[in-house]
């Protein structure tokens, strides 16, 4: 077993351990945790498969982005995680049925598909060797040539979704002062304050 | 020799667990939103270790293109949770029954 298979059962361990540690994790924050260990060993798991720049993509926006988004929901929002904990219990029986069943139905297919003869030869984009370009450049000229569109697609779904969880989650509160800037910078020093000669013993009565 | 097999029993695995978690977290909806993102993961999995043994770029870029429905769907799904939130004081996925006729 070499350096590289080792590594590939430490991550693979990892990855299953921490992706069950999410789904059972008493406390959100934790599972939230446990869910960047998983995508971290996914990583790397893709650079042993020679995937680099999507592991540093998945760091970056899991890690960095999806990540920070579920942690900062789950601290913001007052939420009693103990009561909805509380009947994890009853639904264990039929969750594990069901992923039992289902993880048998994978293993079924384990070993039982064979590639067709003609499959290396419907390749739509053959991987250039390694010496000649490396992982990201040779992914960039395929995207930013063959699949153009789709990629600028994949952006407008993006602005899509910025605009619409900030549609979701503005609100306007009528009930807060606010800082009005034009009522401020047209504001008249003269009317602002008045000057009052105050006779002595009288007050302003 | 870690072959082709092992990255999809892994796959496969993930995405049973993805299951389990959707099942076992019926009340609480973060953690569903966090077990399809384990199911998508192991997608890309899927897809990753195929581009690398048959030698085919298109694998990557359509992994990609999952990561960013799946950043798009997370954002999306917690903006409506934080918006059910402020409504009902609760994410129990069973107290959703607003549109119920």
């Amino acid at each position: 077993m070499g350096i590289a298979d080792i590594t590939f059962y430490a991550f693979a361990v990892t990855l299953l351990g921490a992706g069950f540690l999410v789904t059972i994790a008493r406390n959100p924050v934790h599972s939230v945790l446990w869910l960047i260990l998983t995508f971290l060993s996914a990583a790397g798991m893709f650079v042993l498969l020679g995937a680099e720049f999507i592991a540093m993509l998945l760091i970056i926006v899991y890690v960095g982005a999806v990540a920070v988004l579920f942690l900062f929901v789950v601290m913001m929002l007052d939420i009693d995680f103990a009561a909805l904990k509380g009947e994890m219990a009853r639904y264990f029986p039929i969750a594990g049925l069901v992923g039992l069943v289902l993880l048998m139905q994978m293993a079924l297919l384990f070993g039982s598909w064979q590639e067709a003869d003609g499959a290396a030869a419907l390749r739509q984009a053959p991987t250039p060797d390694l010496d000649e370009v490396h992982n990201t450049k040779a992914l960039g000229m395929i995207i930013y040539d063959q699949y153009f569109l789709l990629f600028q697609v994949a952006g407008l779904i993006l602005l899509v979704a910025m605009i619409g969880a900030i549609v979701l989650t503005l609100r306007h509160r009528k009930d807060i002062k606010r800082q009005n800037v034009i009522a401020q910078m047209h504001r008249d020093p003269a009317k602002a304050m008045e000057l009052k000669d105050v006779k002595p013993g009288q007050g302003l009565g | 020799m870690v072959g082709l097999e092992h990255y999809l029993t892994v796959a496969a695995a993930l995405f049973v667990i993805g299951i389990f978690g959707i099942f076992l977290n019926r009340k609480n909806i973060i953690i569903i939103l966090m077990s399809i993102e384990l199911m998508l993961l192991s997608v890309n999995i899927n897809l990753i270790a195929f581009s690398a043994f048959l030698n085919d770029l298109v694998g990557q870029v359509f992994t990609m293109f999952v990561l960013t429905v799946a950043a798009a769907e997370a954002a999306i799904g917690l903006a409506i949770l934080v918006c059910f939130f402020r409504n009902r004081g609760t994410i129990d996925v069973e107290d959703v029954n607003v549109m119920k006729g």
